[in-house]
């Protein structure tokens, strides 16, 4: 017991670890639980965030370089480019079938 | 209890208390807002690992630009007349089991592995002088190929939402 | 420049024109001009950069070999060999510094003289494509250090002939051609190949140097020096094939059915010449037996086509021919041991024939257009009876085609005399050496006929008065852009470009550049050294200039006499020696020789094949199939019947067909049975035999309908039932699927715990 409360008093790389793997769940919850496609793409970015302070940590406590802040970026930068070209595509999807629910398109033309 | 272990609660707090309200919030648009709250905490947790230009980044791109983008997305898809901001789920039981599932096993990873941690991790001032040398150097190519795909995204994604009627 | 520099160049040279094809091939439909501006300057600059290499060659590093190489394939340890690395890499020395220049300006002026020769054809763009790839094909030959390049630059050049050739595929006769120079160049390559097999055999590297070194330290392919030799001769067949050598020659007049500056391109600079370029790369490898070889083909090629050349009347074909001939010397050169000699005919041929070829373009150009605007479809454009008078009309054309023809003759002050008065040399002091005279006889006798044949083109062409004096009024120089070329390589078929004293050769920079390799082969089996040779020429200089001089005059006398005075006639002679002129006129019946032999052999043996294959073959099948059939269908009628002797028959054939097909079987695979063996298979064919009967006996189709029909239901309902059991999760929602692919997740992290 005071193991534990040593350990919480001391934040450490388990401390982000841990909630990056909390935030990792919820990113697969909503990927899996909801139909409105925008909320799928926010889970997508909960979980890259999760993977971002996994990099940022490990850079922090294990390496001691930067590459992982740089691998951070990275995502970043993917990350932007796929919000943008996942929002075109479900605009798009509006136009032509009237809905956003992942579920309810199922052909690739109208 | 020192005054970085209780921001770093804090930051965790946010972070995982709006990443709930994100994923369990029925209505989208509180999903969206709660999501800013989630990055901002994210972007101290970053704050706390030393990575300033992170954080300062997070905040331009996933804040300034991706929610920004996003609201849109809900906007511009979200019918205002006929009320349909609320979103439907499926599945909840069973994914409940999987993800709880999974967040058991990535946390007894997490807890049981023996992770190498230096003995005292190096204090630094900016990080922004060695990530740029980084980019410029080791990760040149990576960098410029990033370039190339956000200049497609970019071109891709005003391409592909361009409202285009056929005869 | 350094050494790194110039291989430097030297990768930007040959990548440059894979550059052009690349661009051309995928969007010469969207450049202006369909891209022939840009792929001409980019040879152009490819040109420029070729000169500044064998400048910097020759200045700064005159005896050195740049190199440059880099591991391809690391085998490892390969079991029974051991390391195995298979290095790849380019070579600059002298002779690829100077082979590079000869084809980039060849090329250069080619890209250049088809814009005005091909405008407005179809695949305009796809032509300066091909064309490109032609030249990249070349300048890997001309730039490679190992075999392996050699072998994929050496069928690379054989594609890219194959569609130039065949450019205007609508023609049948242009795509036979073409097919015909692919394949025949095919039989030659496969010889290649295995000479370059045997040597790997044995050394199990490509690099010239690794192969050289090694056979100079002692180690001969598979330990012989028959095997060298051997080795020799297979690899000189790639050159057979691909410098059209006497008996592969066939392929070179026919591929005048490409467009005439790709004849000059093929036959100048790129796919001739890569022959001659293989045998000077190899030439010190090269046995005294191989080199006799060589020269004997060399010889018997000059001499063969010579004669033809005489009796065509396609201005084209007798250029052909003129080439194979000249090649013939060439190799011959090469052959009697006067390397320097041999390679220095391939260089300033490449000018004077490039040339020849663009200014039969320009002819048949101007021809091809006053028949149009005369509505004359019937007269052949390219037919040299239909010519005449052309002097007046297209100068520049006659006086630079005069120039060539000169040059192609041997006559002093231009760069053919030193070339070919090097090798004529060289043939006298082989003769010298071991007392072959044939040898020289031909080649000197070869350079009369040479004289003879050009001339008469020359006057036949451009001389007298056209035959339709109607037409001749239509007929009009070619625009600049052809007669820029022309100019050019007349002006390069000058001997002030190889050596500053017109008579002899040996004073230039060109014969202090490229030195006769050493020869790396042991002494008991190597021609006669250099010095020895060296010797030998000195005696003979002054006599083979007399006796070439002589020969070329007599030549060009009774050209004249013949075609212009009209002294002799020509006809006349013609009908004196009427099987031997149709023997001409039908090219030695070589096309007819090999479609008699090689083809119909081919199609012979084809046909045995096929009637094997259905009669014998299939016979064995359908035959087992009917007389099971039959047995069966026997068996049961009768049983049904009640017939039981019947019945028995039928088993008892059962047994001894299955015992004949078991020792047949048996028998057949293994040669040697012994009697317990033999024993033992009775055995076993008569319980085979025995099986049979019984199953006859109890009724085939039971068998069949619980059994064999039970399995399958039984694979059937269980697939089903699976099926049924998978298709439940199978939702069609992508959110299920990730749903499942996490579930996989987990079970890995179980797993692997």
């Amino acid at each position: 017991m005071l193991d534990f409360i040593q350990w919480l008093q001391n934040p450490g790389l388990g401390h982000f670890l841990l909630i990056s793997a909390v935030l990792f769940s919820f990113g697969i919850f909503a990927i899996v639980t909801r139909r409105n496609a925008i909320m799928v793409l926010m889970g997508v970015e909960l979980i890259l965030n999760a993977a971002n302070i996994n990099f940022i940590a490990f850079s922090r406590y294990s390496s001691g370089s930067f590459d992982g802040q740089v691998i951070a970026i990275f995502v970043i930068i993917l990350a932007a480019a796929e919000a943008a070209i996942a929002l075109a595509i479900v605009l798009n999807i509006y136009q032509n079938f009237n809905t956003v629910n992942v579920d309810e398109f199922n052909q690739l033309r109208d | 209890m020192d005054f970085t272990t209780i921001v770093f609660y804090l930051f965790a707090a946010i972070t995982l208390g709006s990443g709930a309200v994100v994923v369990f919030s029925r209505n989208i648009v509180h999903s969206a807002f709660s999501l800013l709250f989630a990055f901002f905490g994210v972007a101290g947790l970053y704050v706390l690992l030393l990575a300033d230009f992170l954080a300062v980044t997070q905040l331009l791109i996933y804040v300034g630009g991706i929610l920004v983008l996003l609201i849109f997305g809900v906007m511009l898809t979200s019918s205002v007349i006929d009320v349909q901001i609320k979103t439907g789920t499926v599945q909840v039981l069973p994914a409940l089991f999987i993800v709880g599932a999974l967040a058991a096993a990535l946390l007894t990873v997490f807890w049981s592995t023996e992770w190498k941690v230096l003995p005292d991790p190096p204090a630094v001032d900016t990080t922004a002088p060695q990530i740029g040398e980084l980019l410029l150097t080791t990760y040149l190519l990576p960098f410029e190929i990033a370039s190339v795909i956000l200049l497609v995204a970019l071109v891709g994604a005003a391409m592909i939402a361009r409202r285009e009627k056929q005869a | 420049m350094t050494q790194d520099t110039i291989l430097l160049l030297a990768v930007v040279v040959l990548l440059l024109p894979l550059l052009s094809f690349t661009l051309l091939i995928f969007f010469s439909k969207r450049i202006p001009r369909q891209g022939d501006w840009l792929a001409t300057s980019i040879l152009f600059v490819t040109l420029f950069l070729s000169i500044a290499i064998l400048w910097g060659k020759l200045l700064a590093y005159h005896s050195d070999v740049l190199q440059t190489t880099f591991t391809w394939v690391d085998f490892g340890h390969v079991p029974g060999i051991g390391p195995l690395k298979l290095d790849l890499g380019i070579m600059v020395d002298n002779l690829a510094a100077v082979m590079l220049v000869a084809v980039a300006i060849v090329s250069a002026l080619v890209h250049l003289f088809s814009i005005g020769y091909m405008r407005g054809d179809v695949r305009y763009g796809r032509y300066f494509a091909y064309l490109g790839i032609f030249s990249f094909s070349m300048l890997g030959i001309v730039l490679t250090n190992n075999f392996w390049l050699m072998y994929v630059f050496w069928e690379l050049v054989g594609l890219s002939s194959y569609l130039l050739i065949g450019h205007w595929f609508e023609k049948k006769s242009a795509s036979d051609a073409a097919k015909k120079a692919f394949i025949v160049n095919r039989i030659g390559d496969i010889g290649m190949f295995t000479g370059i097999m045997i040597l790997f055999a044995t050394f199990q590297t490509f690099s010239f140097d690794a192969i050289f070194g090694a056979i100079q330290g002692g180690t001969l392919p598979m330990g012989s020096e028959t095997w060298l030799t051997t080795a020799g001769i297979l690899i000189f067949c790639g050159a057979i094939g691909k410098s059209a050598q006497f008996p592969l020659h066939v392929w070179l007049p026919d591929a005048m059915e490409g467009p005439t500056p790709v004849s000059a391109l093929i036959h100048a600079a790129t796919m001739v010449a890569a022959g001659v370029y293989l045998i000077a790369r190899t030439f010190a490898m090269m046995t005294a037996e191989a080199l006799m070889v060589i020269t004997y083909v060399g010889a018997i090629t000059a001499f063969i086509s010579a004669t033809i050349a005489i009796a065509q009347n396609d201005i084209k074909k007798v250029l052909a021919y003129s080439t194979v001939s000249q090649l013939g010397y060439m190799v011959m050169g090469l052959g009697v041991g006067a390397f320097t000699a041999g390679f220095f005919h391939l260089t300033t041929h490449a000018m004077f024939k490039a040339g020849l070829f663009l200014g039969s373009g320009s002819v048949i150009h101007a021809m091809h257009h006053a028949l149009e605007r005369h509505g004359d479809h019937h007269t052949d454009p390219q037919d040299i009876r239909n010519m005449g008078g052309l002097r007046k009309k297209m100068p520049v054309t006659f006086w630079t085609f005069l120039m060539y023809t000169l040059a192609i003759s041997g006559i002093p002050l231009t760069s053919g005399f030193l070339s070919k008065d090097e090798i004529l040399a060289g043939s006298l002091a082989f003769h010298e050496l071991t007392g072959h005279s044939l040898i020289p006889i031909i080649g000197f006798f070869v350079a009369g006929l040479t004289a003879f044949y050009m001339f008469r083109l020359v006057i036949l062409v451009f001389l007298g008065d056209h035959k339709e004096s109607s037409r001749s009024e239509s007929i009009h120089e070619s625009p600049a852009t052809m007669t820029i070329p022309l100019v050019l390589f007349a002006i390069l078929s000058f001997f002030a470009f190889f050596s500053p004293n017109p008579f002899g050769a040996a004073d230039g920079w060109f014969f202090e550049a490229i030195q006769r390799p050493v020869s790396v082969v042991p002494a008991g089996v190597a021609a006669a050294g250099a010095e020895m040779f060296e010797e030998a020429l000195h005696h003979s200089h002054t006599t083979a200039m007399i006796l070439s001089l002589t020969m070329a005059g007599i030549g060009i006398l009774l050209a004249f006499a013949t075609y212009y005075w009209k002294k002799i006639n020509a006809d006349a002679i013609a009908g004196n020696v009427k099987p031997l002129h149709t023997f001409l006129v039908n090219k030695w019946y070589f096309d007819e020789l090999y479609d008699v032999t090689a083809v119909k052999g081919t199609l012979v043996v084809t046909k045995v094949f096929r009637w094997f294959d259905n009669t014998i073959i299939d016979g064995l099948v359908n035959g087992a199939a009917s007389w099971t059939r039959a047995i069966t269908l026997g068996t049961r009628k009768n049983w049904e019947e009640g017939n039981l002797s019947a019945v028995f028959y039928m088993g008892v054939a059962g047994v001894v067909s299955s015992y004949v097909a078991w020792l047949t079987g048996s028998s057949l695979w293994s040669a040697e049975t012994g009697v317990l063996q033999g024993a033992w298979y009775v055995v076993v064919g008569l319980g085979m035999g025995g099986l049979t009967f019984f199953l006859f006996y109890a009724g085939v189709g039971g068998f069949d309908n619980r059994i064999v029909d039970g399995v399958v239901n039984l694979v059937a309902y269980l697939a089903g039932f699976f099926g049924l059991l998978t298709r439940r999760i199978q939702t069609g929602k992508v959110q299920t699927y990730i749903a499942f692919v996490l579930l996989g997740v987990m079970i890995f992290f179980l797993w692997f715990q």
